[in-house]
């Protein structure tokens, strides 16, 4: 039986997949995105350990309040780092027919061997991809994430491929996601994917600095403001959000 | 008959049988809100010049005017307009003075406290009626303290039982004022003269004395009800005719109510259904628009909204924003089986559109999460945009209290025309769990107020022995105060019998007696702490146990935690179980809230540190809500938990209050209208009582605190506890106390 390393669940989330969805934080993430709003999910360190059939027993005590579109929803943390226990999961929840999504930034994806197979299993499980687009720019993401963007842009490329229904997340943050260039480069990545069914602008907030802070760790985006309504405005019509009002 | 024309159905034309004749009558809706009206240029006007009258009232530290010269009664008064000159705009009419917004004086609850209600707004009530009132005719309140024994006094003044009715009208009766629409004042007249003289055999025993002289009360009621209604220039001794008649007959049967009593709560009952047939029927007739429809919702929802009493500074400490619960029901379901949203429960709803948002009446749907979609989507939007309606399970009361019953106070259910109740207040059960480890001596006073039984004197807290005194000094509590409130209750009948309101319910009244518990989430978290962790004694140079140390670790009630939960149904059945063990006053049926309305401020104010961590005379959580800062697993956690209290065992109702952020709901008003109804349909499809929703986050209260004055706060109202109020009405007390509630969000 794989455990998996929880960060923590959350009984009541509205705004991560369809309907009303049992939110469920893994632990670990290789990126350092600036604006992370769950620090403390980056490292494995003081996880608890649970089965996927404890987590979805405590899901299912929520059941009543999905009807016929809610579930279950992953996230993190970079939830695709345990994907041995993503599978078991998902499928076990497919079992017990509850709908799953997975949140996810897609960095540990790859086409080589053994992952590729394993998120083939996984795919066959999930219902829907909540996936970070964070920078188009492949320079800009790495000083925004530490990582590189190009896997994370071919794992989109894949998900149309396979056709997978996918939100296109993306977290407005002034001065390193909102130039409308970059905004009008991913609005013709997206463009060209086939499987999108949302498209959501998140604009940056502050909630999360303070995790920071208590990690001991300085918060670089230190002074950052949210963005103006303005500049949501003009990134939702680039990008093609038309669900925000 | 001219008035029943076109109406169906047999019993209810020879028998009072209102249900009878909305079950053969009623047209259900399964729509949606797209034929709905806006205000007539009347309502605006009205409307208007109503809140400019409210300005000024708040602007006058809460009260416009009091009387001082004039005993409230039926027809104590000519009549009263909104504003003279606009009198004309006014489809129903009738004002509890004769003035707007002026408060009545009614010494019959107390002449000291009519007094003193009066005095906190610098009015002085004429001298005369101060001795008219002690000499020549007894108040309720004087016969209560009469009565009262040393050790309720001592128990009162402790505020381990507290809220009692004893200085203000109990409330809590419903009159069925349909009947006066659907009947007429004559024939309810010749119905209470056929009981009158069915009333006992001749032999005089003192229930059937006490009834005679009730009945004969409630046939003069009846007369001054159509004196009453004759002032405005109306004959209501026949039945309505059409829906503008049904509309102010109607109202007429709940003026008659707020002029003669000043009960806490003074509800209005099931209406919406009833009226919607008689609009049906000027529809088909073709002599009514939809916007004369909406207007005579409007104008009988703009008089309730009207609707004041004078009360004293500790009265307001306890129900803080003037309320007085003109609670009104919609939807729901019949016995066979068809719901009964009609298109009139959709105009009740639309009047916060049309005026705004308002805490009276205090809007109530009785839910269930088989009725219209349409209809569930659009409650959900109201209150998403106002925070003013109260959801309650219909599944859960319908087996109990059938399909026509009606909310008699903030969520307590009773039968409609059938029922009345004895309200109870509550008893303070983590006040008593000090008793339990103190040996009955109260830690704010150093009196003995419990009986004397051995302290706990062991350094840390043993579960078995706490349990094993709690259930004694449980033992204690239930029977002090169910025969208190016995005392108050046969006060009551004798010196403020609610004639008009008992003169629209059936002659042999079924009646409840209803208990009620505060403390409740504190108690639970306690005794999971002495369970689960362990628990250090702080004391006092007299070893009064004033303080606890734990290290914080044991389950919590609201995190859906069995370990937690399972001491909360533990502690509700217990308490009505010993409740249950005394006689109660007119063979009532005893039963058990956890609702506290705003309360859980007082009552944690006179209560020490608790076990669980609380800090001494802090605010209790209201009613059946977990405490402050217990909820770690979200809102849905916390709704499972209060579900699994057994409505069974609290039929006077559970109270639960939850603020949601509305960006947690969904990023625009249609989704959030979808997670509002699923998050509903899954807590009440689990058994649960009651929900108080509302949509805002923290950041609008601190505003609103901080700049009252801001005309977008004028009718900002939330819910609170089983009932609404506008914000800027709390005390700041209250304000600060509804800050520190859980908003729930997750981003």
């Amino acid at each position: 039986m794989i455990k998996g390393l929880i960060h923590s669940t959350e009984s009541f989330g509205a705004v991560d997949g369809e309907g009303i969805r049992f939110l469920i934080f893994l632990k670990g993430c290789n990126m350092r995105c600036k604006y992370c709003h769950n620090a403390d999910t980056w490292n494995t360190e003081g996880a608890n350990l649970m089965t996927a059939d404890e987590i979805l027993d405590k899901a299912e005590r929520y059941r009543s309040y999905w009807r016929d579109k809610g579930g279950i929803t992953v996230s993190g943390g970079e939830p695709l780092l345990q994907i041995d226990f993503l599978i078991e999961l998902f499928k076990k929840a497919h079992d017990r027919k509850i709908n799953t999504a997975l949140d996810t930034a897609a960095q540990p994806f790859t086409r080589d061997e053994p992952f590729f197979e394993k998120f083939n299993t996984l795919m066959k499980f999930t219902d829907l991809i909540l996936l970070d687009i964070k920078q188009i720019d492949p320079i800009k993401h790495k000083n925004l994430t530490g990582h590189s963007n190009e896997n994370i842009l071919d794992a989109a490329n894949y998900l149309s491929e396979i056709k997978k229904p996918v939100w296109i997340r993306y977290v407005l943050v002034p001065g390193l996601t909102d130039d409308e260039n970059d905004l009008h480069r991913t609005s013709a990545f997206i463009k060209n994917l086939t499987n999108v069914k949302k498209i959501e602008v998140l604009p940056y907030h502050t909630l999360g600095a303070d995790k920071w802070r208590k990690l001991g760790i300085k918060y670089p985006l230190e002074g950052v403001n949210v963005p103006d309504s303005e500049k949501i405005k003009q990134a939702k019509i680039i990008l093609g959000d038309e669900t925000y009002e | 008959m001219e008035a029943w024309r076109n109406f169906k159905g047999t019993h209810w034309r020879e028998d009072i049988n209102v249900r009878d004749f909305i079950q053969n009558n009623y047209t259900p809706y399964d729509g949606d809100e797209s034929f709905l009206a806006p205000p007539t240029e009347a309502t605006d006007k009205l409307w208007t010049r109503l809140q400019e009258l409210q300005k000024e009232e708040h602007s006058r530290n809460g009260v416009l005017e009091c009387e001082t010269e004039v005993v409230s009664g039926l027809t104590a008064y000519g009549p009263g307009y909104i504003d003279k000159d606009l009198k004309n705009l006014e489809k129903i009419v009738g004002l509890q003075t004769d003035k707007p917004l002026k408060r009545a004086f009614m010494p019959y609850g107390g002449i000291k406290m009519a007094e003193q209600a009066a005095s906190t707004y610098g009015y002085k009530i004429n001298p005369k009626f101060s001795e008219i009132f002690t000499v020549y005719h007894k108040t309720h309140n004087q016969a209560v303290f009469d009565a009262y024994t040393p050790e309720m006094k001592k128990a009162r003044h402790a505020h381990i039982v507290t809220g009692l009715p004893d200085t203000y009208g109990r409330g809590r009766i419903v009159g069925d004022y349909r009947r006066v629409a659907l009947y007429g004042i004559d024939f309810l007249i010749k119905k209470k003269q056929e009981d009158f003289a069915n009333c006992g055999s001749g032999t005089m025993f003192d229930d059937v004395i006490r009834q005679r002289e009730e009945i004969a009360e409630q046939i003069r009621a009846l007369e001054g009800m159509k004196q009453m209604a004759a002032v405005y220039g109306f004959d209501i001794s026949k039945p309505a005719v059409n829906a503008h008649e049904a509309v102010q007959w109607l109202y007429f049967g709940y003026l008659a109510a707020i002029k003669t009593q000043n009960g806490a709560a003074m509800s209005v009952g099931r209406i919406s259904t009833f009226l919607d047939i008689y609009i049906e029927r000027d529809f088909n007739e073709g002599t009514l628009t939809e916007s004369e429809a909406q207007e005579l919702i409007d104008h009988i929802v703009m008089k309730f909204r009207m609707v004041k009493f004078a009360r004293i500074p500790s009265y307001n400490q306890l129900f803080s924003g003037d309320p007085i619960w003109a609670t009104l029901e919609m939807a729901g379901k019949g016995m066979d089986g068809r719901h009964m949203v009609t298109k009139n429960d959709f105009r009740f709803l639309h009047t916060l559109e049309n005026m705004g948002p308002s805490p009276e009446p205090n809007l109530t749907v009785l839910y269930c999460s088989s009725l219209p979609e349409p209809f569930k989507l659009y409650a959900a939007k109201i209150s998403i945009n106002t925070s003013s309606i109260q959801y309650e399970n219909d599944d859960v009361m319908r087996p109990v209290w059938r399909d026509d019953y009606s909310i008699c106070c903030c969520v307590s259910a009773t039968e409609t025309g059938k029922e009345m109740q004895f309200f109870g207040a509550r008893a303070n059960l983590a006040k008593c769990l000090l008793y339990a480890i103190n040996g009955g001596i109260d830690v704010k006073t150093h009196e003995q107020v419990g009986p004397e039984y051995p302290k706990i004197t062991s350094e840390y807290l043993d579960y078995d022995e706490v349990m094993h005194k709690f259930d004694l000094m449980m033992d204690w509590l239930a029977g002090l105060y169910v025969n208190i409130l016995n005392l108050i209750h046969y006060m009551h009948d004798k010196y403020y019998y609610e004639a008009a309101e008992m003169a629209l319910i059936d002659t042999d009244v079924r009646r409840t007696f209803a208990t009620g518990i505060a403390g409740f989430s504190h108690v639970v978290d306690s005794l999971s702490a002495i369970k689960y962790s362990k628990v250090k004694v702080i004391r006092d140079d007299e070893g009064l146990a004033i303080g606890f140390e734990s290290d914080g670790d044991f389950p919590k009630y609201g995190n859906d935690d069995d370990r937690a939960d399972d001491i909360a149904v533990w502690l509700l059945k217990t308490f009505m179980n010993k409740i249950r063990k005394y006689h109660t006053y007119r063979n009532s049926e005893a039963t058990t809230s956890i609702l506290t309305i705003t309360s859980n401020v007082v009552y944690g104010k006179a209560t020490g540190a608790t076990p669980d961590g609380r800090k001494a005379y802090t605010p209790f959580a209201p009613g059946g809500n977990p405490s402050y800062g217990a909820e770690k697993s979200g809102l849905l956690a916390s709704l499972n938990s209060v579900a699994k209290l057994p409505y069974e065992y609290a039929l006077d109702g559970i109270s639960n209050t939850q603020t949601i952020s509305p960006m947690a709901l969904g990023h625009n008003l249609d989704e959030q209208k979808h997670t509002l109804v699923s998050a509903m349909d899954g807590y009440f499809d689990k058994g649960a009582h009651h929900l108080n929703v509302n949509v805002f986050g923290t950041e609008k209260l601190i505003d609103c605190m901080e700049h009252p004055e801001k005309p977008e706060y004028a009718n900002f109202t939330i819910r609170v506890s089983g009932y609404a109020v506008k914000f800027i009405n709390l005390t700041k007390e209250q304000q600060l106390d509804v800050i520190a509630r859980t908003c729930h969000k997750c981003m």
